[in-house]
Formats: structure tokens, C-alpha cells, sequence
């Protein structure tokens, strides 16, 4: 069964939820077709208006926040919603964050995290430990063969490819740290710069790592990791987790790895299997949506594009300032709620809401039936389906409000105001703040 | 960075009372101000609900409750998120094995530790020193576990759920919670950097996330009078007829709209419009990080007599100090533990230091030996229990660095599970077989 319910929930693990039509249109194409169009897409352009914040373009490189809106803008706007949500799992995966790293060198490790979206790991993995943000981040050139500095070689094996103290010694992180010596960068006033590596800083000794012993380089090493045994099942149950709640059950897992390793560590092929998995349908597993990815599906559902800097620091109250995760662990997926997240995703309502606001001095008017009423106000978000205990809450609000209309202006004002209302309450219902 | 429309708060803060400097106690009512403030609040809204909006007096009543009872003990968390490099902040400054492992990093020399005279502070951690001077400081020099976990992830997620167990899922602190708390008080274990911090993580009882204590209003767009009114109390009727849902996601969702208008109504008192209307009783650092000022709107949270139990907080900085740590370590030293010294001067001044104890943690220590220009990761580090009521004695000595493990880390001479357990019987009195799994770890004297 691939109906409209299905079809938006893809449309929001998958990317950045439907703009209006666009989970009828995916039914269309059947689960198999639908999933090929955001793993295969025909055009990656940005349609739509171009950003515009305080009455100029955006200066992603330069201006504080401002990258944060630049890569919003593309996740409102792509015609490959994969490509970008893909972008973004590898920015938590390989977490770098701008409070060391200058922003302009960000944007160039962003360009290679959406390059690599849904191509091969391995080579993801190679270009990332190169990186001048990484490098910078991880301390890569502060790794020489007289200093061996471990904490790459550490987040290599524990967070990115193989999972903490899984079949690597505190002894491998030493070795493998002294295989992945060797890069530099000089320093200027304007920062860092002339990343590189120079094999006078090599190590060029022999190490032990995984109980063989071998005069390992650097791309070598990180072949070590990635071809790992341990490996697949951790990039399947990682990659899984971003999309699904539950664990894969363990047969999934293993053909899932089995996929992996035929396609000699190809994301594209794990990413059709996930995305066509009954899992990934199952109405009671809903996931919460990441700040982000929700500021920009409200945007798409309202046909609206970036013309407020407020997105960047409501985002950051919400709990995910882009370019700044909390640590390199990425942000904790577990957690994105609490009553301080929760007002913060309430702001992010009110700044969608506001401009959109029914004005009945201005002509708008609105049933006085509460059932109506909640129709009404699910429709401004494209009638998103609604529990049976949110419809009730949202019912008996709309009642007890027009209860409170003892004058005939107020029944005929009390309306509008509560449908404004209802808007407000239905994006912050349990409902609209998972999938 | 960070800034708020002000006519949403006017617009949140309308339908509660006028809160004036100087207002009196409501006479004869038996009622502190603040639960005559938490009255009036429900009252303001019952007017429109007519009767139906259960919700919120319950909650309020929660608060009312907890707040009648005496006064009662308050553990303040912070943590130092990275792996502190205990072996500046105390530094062995004569040791010739010191300055062999550090030969760029040693620290040189500092105000002498007066409980061992190997050890000197770090000059930019000179208010801590203080206060260990006026017997205010328990330090443990060496704290950790035995074969402790070099990965920040796994080493955290220990000292947060109290025991070696990668798969527990509710925090220390929140199983105390459990245990002395009540089902309809959010304000007993708040987090005060605006994201729930997982020592806090309860099965049972709620607690709470707080960005800026004066600033959590709700402002509806395009409403106002009952539609706007109505809007809290909705969301959390909602909120709470989720409560019980199998579903994680929609049960956390649930959580968080039940408890929000709650922690609203309760912090109303301390700000207009998104402005602090509490006044320090101490000088706070002034800096861009919020640490500071976060420490004193909770010091204003205790003043003003709100239920809480537990607080916690990350201090401010990186203390990962894996290069330039000479650079770096310092500031954040010195904005920490000013920040923390202006605290403590705070809530003696408004009559609160009995009842507050803070513990300054971190995930592990950092390498004896240095890499260049930075440290890496460690085994045993330091902590402090810091409090009028602390006992002002060391806990576990300072093993020194002739016998490193065989990573070349320190050891560890006291175990975070057995100072949990003291502070579990000790401060919140409660059993500490009850929180702590295989709590047979000895427990060390905390209090005077």
C-alpha cells in the first residue's frame, strides 16, 4: 500500500516534506518509482524566488548565520530533497562545526558532503579525512610524526565507520594515528590556509594496526577502517537509524551489509532498500523532525522562500544551528523536545504564521463549527492527518473559545481569531512535530 | 545573535497579573507570593475555560505543592564538556615528571593547593581557590573508574546514567528525581541551557528545559482575548492525553506540551518582555556566553522559591583540548569558575547557600603526556563539590605521576559511583541502592 499518508512520510524522512500536490503525485509513480525519483533525481536546480534578507542576497561565506540560511534556502528549494537531507545526515555524521572552523571552509566541506550524497562511503571517507575542515576540526594538521595527535584516528574508528570499541584497541587508535600523520596547513592573519599533505611529516615507520603490520599511508589507513569487518553492519545500522526508529532486525541487517559490500560500499543502493522497507511505513514508528527539516517543510507547505535572517537563530533555540553541531558526535536525534525545544518550535510557528495571519477587519472570515474550524486551520499546512485525541484537543479549544462569545460581535469575530489559533496549535501538535 | 520580537511576550505576559516591586504577601492567606502568583495565573484562565481546563490547576497545584513543603536540597550539575586537563587545573608544578611529559604545557607555577603540597592551582582558576580556601571546595584529585572508556561518548554517558552500562537510558539524577519528585512538578530537575540534559533523563516524574528563564512566553499570531487565552491550555490538554502513548517519538512530543505552559506560569515572575526583572545579588561575569547569566536567573529561580531539586548546566567552552591548549584552556577556566565564585556569592547573599551544592564533573582527565600543543584523551580527572555545606576535604589523594596506567594515565583514587551514592543518601536522602546499580562502591564523607 503506497497511498498519499505513505507517500508524505517519505517525502519527510526522505527530504523536507511535500510541497503542496506533491505526496498525490508521488502515489502516482508507485512505492518502487517513487523512491527512484529522490534516489535517481532528473534535475538537482533550486526553483522558486531567490533568497532576499535584509533586502539583499545572502553572504554565505561572510555573514554570521548566514550559511545557515544558504543551505536552507537549497532544502526549500532543491528538486532533490535526497540529495540535500542526504547532505545533511553525512554533516551529522562527519559533525564539524564552525566554532573552529572558518565558515567559508565549512561551505567547501558542505560542497563535498552534497558531491559524495549518494555515492560511495569509502571514497566520502577518503576525501572527508583530507578536508581542510576536518583537518582543522580533528586536529589532522596538528598530527605529525612527532607529535601524534590521536583524535581523527579515534572519531574514525569509533563514531564514523566502526562504532565505540568495536573491534579496535586503544593500541590501533595509536597506530592508526600515526598512519594518518602528515598533513600541514600554514596561517595567516585571514586564518588558515594551504592545506596539504608533505611526507616530511609522515610517519613512515611500520605500525600494527588490526594485527597487521604495514608501512601504512594515510588513504591506506582509512581503507583499513572502511574495509573494516566490523564495518558494514555499523554503516547499515547507522544509515538505518536515520531513517527508521526501530533497529533493522538482524536478518535485514545482514542483507543490508551483504548489499553494501557487493556494490563495494555504493550509499545509493542501501539508501533504496531503507526507503522501500515496510519499516519505514509502519504507522505506529513515527520519528521527531529534526528543527530544519521541519522550518523548511513549513516553508514548502506555504509556498514560501528565505526572507527572514530569524530562521538561523530560531533553528538554534529549536536545537540544530547548521554548521554547529553540538559536538562531533552530531546532534542527539533522541532528544530534540523538551518544554524549552518545544517553545522554540512554537516561535518557528509564529514566524510562519504571523505573515499569513486571517484578519477579519480585512474581509477573512471562518465557520464558527469546530470541526470545521480544525479543517480549516490543517488545510493552511496541507491537511496533515490528525490523531483522533489531537482532533478532540483542537475540537474542544475551538468550542470553549466560541463558548466564550456572549456578544453577537464576538461570535462573529471569535472565528478567525481562533482559526489563526489552530494553526499555531496544529504545528506543534504531537502529530505535526514527528512523522 | 540571538534576539526576540517583543510584542510576543507583552502579548504572552497579558493575561497575567502585574508583578511590582514591593507587591506584599497576600495577608492572610497562608500563601507565599509565588503560589498566590501561580493562583492567579490559573484563575485568569479558568475565567474562559468555564470550568474545563483541568490542566493547568493541576499542574499548578503541582508547583503549589512542592512548594509548600520546607525548603529542600539542591544539586547543581556542571559539566565541562571535553575532558578537562586536570592536570593544569591542579597542576604537579615541581614534579620532574611533570615537566618532562609537558614540556610545552607545564603549568609553571600557581597558588599552592593547601591539602597537598605536590599540587598548585591554575592561575586562571583563582575564584575556585578561593573558595577552597574558605573550606567551601571537596576536591577529588583522581576521580574516574577503573579501566575507564577514552571516548567521550561512552565515558559521559557513564557519570550520566551513574554506572558502567552503555544500555541504561534515564540519567543519575533523574532516577533521584523518580524517587523525591512528583508526577506534576516540571521546575524539580531543569536544564538550563535550553536542551534536556540526559543525568536529568526520568522514567516517571517530568523535568524541564529552560533557554532564558525570563523569556517563555507564547504569543499567538492573529489571536487575542480567549482564543489567545485558550491557546496554552489546549496545547497542553493535548500534550497530556499523549502522555501514555506507546510511540517514543509522539510520548516525547506529548512530554514536552504538557509540562511548556506549566514552566511558563511558573517563571512569569522573573521577566517582561524577554527582560530579567530579577536583580543579581552578586557581579557576574560579563561575557557574551551565556553561562553567567544562566547561573544567575537560577539563582533568581531559587530565590523566587520555585520546587527544584536539580539543575544542570554545561559550562562554557571546549575543553577538548586536543591543540592550542594553552590558548584556550585558560578563558574558559577563568569565565567558568568567576561565573561559578559570583553563584555562590549570590545565593549566600539571598540566604540560599545551606541548600545548594554544586558539582563541577567532566567526562575524563586528559593525557599525562603531552602531544605538541595539546593534550589527549585520559583516564581518571578531576572533580569539585563545591557548597557552604560541602566538606571542604579532599576525596581520594593525587596518585602522582610516577605510576601511570599503562596508557600513561592517571589513575583513578575515587570512583564517581561511590561520591553519586554519597550525594544520593547524604543531600537528597534517598537510598542510593535505589538509583545507583551495584552501589557497593564505598562512599566518601561530602558534608561538614
Amino acid at each position: 500500500m503506497f497511498g498519499e499518508e505513505q507517500a508524505t512520510r517519505l517525502l519527510w524522512r526522505a527530504g523536507f516534506g511535500p510541497a503542496p500536490g506533491q505526496a498525490a503525485e508521488l502515489v502516482k509513480l508507485g512505492l518502487h518509482g517513487a523512491v527512484e525519483s529522490l534516489t535517481r533525481p532528473k534535475s538537482k536546480r533550486l526553483v522558486g524566488p531567490n533568497p532576499v534578507v535584509d533586502g539583499g542576497p545572502l553572504a554565505p561565506r561572510d555573514a554570521w548565520g548566514h550559511d545557515h540560511l544558504w543551505w536552507l534556502d537549497r532544502m526549500v528549494r532543491t528538486q532533490a530533497p535526497l540529495v540535500e537531507r542526504m547532505t545533511l545526515v553525512w554533516h551529522d555524521w562527519f559533525a564539524t562545526s564552525k566554532s573552529v572552523v572558518p565558515q567559508k571552509l565549512m561551505l567547501r566541506q558542505n560542497a563535498l558532503l552534497r558531491r559524495h550524497a549518494l555515492g560511495n562511503f569509502e571514497k566520502l571517507a577518503v576525501e572527508v579525512t583530507k578536508d581542510p575542515a576536518m583537518l582543522l576540526w580533528l586536529n589532522g594538521t596538528s598530527n605529525s610524526r612527532w607529535d601524534v595527535n590521536e583524535n581523527y584516528a579515534r572519531e574514525l574508528q569509533e563514531l564514523f565507520c566502526l562504532g565505540a570499541g568495536r573491534g579496535y584497541s586503544e593500541r590501533d587508535v595509536r597506530q592508526l594515528a600515526r598512519a594518518l600523520t602528515g598533513f600541514r596547513n600554514d596561517w595567516t592573519d585571514s586564518g588558515p590556509t594551504r592545506f596539504r599533505f608533505d611526507k616530511k611529516f609522515h610517519d613512515r615507520g611500520a605500525k600494527r594496526i588490526y594485527g597487521r603490520r604495514g608501512k601504512y599511508g594515510w588513504q591506506e589507513a582509512v581503507r583499513l577502517v572502511t574495509r573494516h569487518r566490523r564495518h558494514p553492519e555499523f554503516m547499515v545500522t547507522k544509515l538505518w537509524g536515520y531513517f527508521i526508529p526501530t533497529k533493522p532486525s538482524a536478518k535485514t541487517t545482514k542483507k543490508l551489509a551483504r548489499l553494501y559490500v557487493a556494490s563495494e560500499r555504493d550509499v545509493r543502493p542501501l539508501l533504496e532498500a531503507i526507503l522501500t522497507h515496510p519499516d519505514l511505513y509502519d504507522p505506529a514508528k513515527r520519528m521527531v523532525k529534526p528543527p530544519v527539516v521541519q522550518v523548511a517543510g513549513m516553508l514548502r507547505a506555504v509556498g514560501r522562500g528565505i526572507d527572514t535572517p530569524a530562521w538561523a537563530w530560531l533553528c538554534d533555540s529549536a536545537g540544530q544551528y547548521l554548521f554547529m553541531p553540538p559536538n562531533v558526535s552530531g546532534w542527539d536525534d533522541s532528544r530534540w523536545l523538551d518544554t524549552a525545544t518545544f517553545r522554540a518550535r512554537w516561535q518557528i510557528a509564529q514566524h510562519i504564521c504571523e505573515p499569513a495571519r486571517l484578519d477579519g477587519e480585512k474581509g477573512d472570515t471562518a465557520p464558527s463549527d469546530p470541526a470545521e474550524l480544525v479543517n480549516r486551520a490543517a488545510s493552511f499546512w496541507g491537511s496533515p492527518k490528525l490523531s483522533a485525541p489531537v482532533r478532540a484537543g483542537l475540537e474542544r479549544y475551538a468550542a470553549d473559545t466560541m463558548a466564550t462569545a456572549d456578544k453577537p460581535w464576538k461570535a462573529s469575530s471569535y472565528p478567525v481569531l481562533a482559526e489563526n489559533a489552530l494553526r499555531m496549535l496544529i504545528a506543534t501538535s504531537p502529530e505535526y512535530l514527528t512523522s | 545573535m540571538k534576539n526576540t520580537c517583543c510584542t510576543e511576550h507583552a502579548r504572552a505576559s497579558a493575561g497575567l497579573p502585574a508583578i511590582e516591586a514591593g507587591m506584599p504577601e497576600p495577608a492572610g492567606t497562608g500563601l507565599s507570593r509565588r503560589s498566590f502568583l501561580l493562583r492567579s495565573a490559573g484563575l485568569g484562565l479558568a475565567v474562559y475555560g468555564a470550568g474545563r481546563i483541568a490542566q493547568l490547576p493541576a499542574f499548578e497545584a503541582g508547583v503549589a505543592h512542592a512548594q509548600a513543603a520546607p525548603a529542600q536540597t539542591v544539586l547543581l550539575s556542571v559539566f565541562l564538556d571535553g575532558g578537562v586537563d586536570n592536570l593544569s587545573l591542579l597542576a604537579p608544578v615541581e614534579d620532574p615528571i611533570y615537566r618532562r611529559l609537558r614540556p610545552n604545557l607545564a603549568i609553571r607555577e600557581g597558588r599552592a593547593f593547601a591539602e597537598d603540597s605536590r599540587l598548585a592551582w591554575h592561575p586562571a582558576a583563582s575564584s575556585l581557590a578561593d573558595l577552597h580556601a574558605e573550606g567551601k571546595v571537596s576536591v577529588l584529585p583522581a576521580v574516574g573508574y577503573t579501566d575507564a572508556d577514552q571516548s567521550h561518548f561512552t565515558s559521559r554517558h557513564f557519570w550520566e546514567v551513574g554506572a558502567l552500562d552503555p544500555h541504561l537510558r534515564t540519567g543519575w539524577l533523574g532516577r533521584v528525581l523518580d524517587r523525591v519528585g512528583s508526577p506534576d512538578n516540571p521546575l524539580q530537575g531543569i536544564s538550563l541551557d535550553g536542551q534536556l540534559a540526559p543525568s536529568l533523563a526520568t522514567a516517571r516524574n517530568p523535568v524541564a528545559a529552560v533557554d532564558k528563564p525570563e523569556d517563555v512566553g507564547f504569543w499567538t499570531p492573529g489571536a487575542w482575548g480567549p482564543a489567545e487565552e485558550l491557546a496554552v491550555p489546549a496545547f497542553t490538554g493535548i500534550g497530556r492525553s499523549l502522555l501514555g502513548s506507546g510511540d517514543p517519538a509522539v510520548a516525547q512530543a506529548a512530554r514536552a506540551a504538557a509540562f511548556a505552559g506549566g514552566v511558563r506560569d511558573a517563571l512569569a515572575p522573573l521577566g517582561i518582555d524577554g527582560k530579567p526583572t530579577y536583580v543579581p545579588a552578586a557581579a557576574y561575569p560579563q561575557d557574551k556566553d551565556p553561562f553567567p547569566r544562566r547561573l544567575a536567573g537560577f539563582a533568581a529561580m531559587l530565590a523566587a522559591g520555585l520546587p527544584i531539586r536539580a539543575a544542570a548546566i554545561r559550562a562554557p567552552g571546549a575543553w577538548d583540548t586536543h591543540a592550542n591548549q594553552a590558548d584556550v584552556l585558560p578563558k574558559n577556566l577563568k569565565l567558568t569558575f568567576d561565573s561559578l565564585l559570583a553563584f555562590q556569592r549570590d545565593i549566600e547573599a539571598r540566604g540560599l547557600a545551606d541548600r545548594v551544592l554544586t558539582l563541577v564533573w567532566s567526562e575524563f582527565g586528559r593525557r599525562a603526556a603531552e602531544n605538541g600543543s595539546g593534550t589527549d584523551h585520559g583516564a581518571a580527572g578531576v572533580g569539585f563539590l563545591v557548597g557552604a555545606r560541602a566538606s571542604g576535604r579532599m576525596i581520594g589523594e593525587f596518585p602522582g605521576l610516577g605510576k601511570l596506567d599503562k596508557e600513561g594515565n592517571l589513575r583513578a583514587t575515587s570512583d564517581f559511583r561511590g561520591l553519586y551514592g554519597a550525594i544520593c543518601g547524604d543531600w537528597f536522602g534517598v537510598d542510593p541502592a535505589a538509583v545507583l546499580p551495584g552501589s557497593g562502591i564505598g562512599k566518601p564523607v561530602i558534608l561538614k
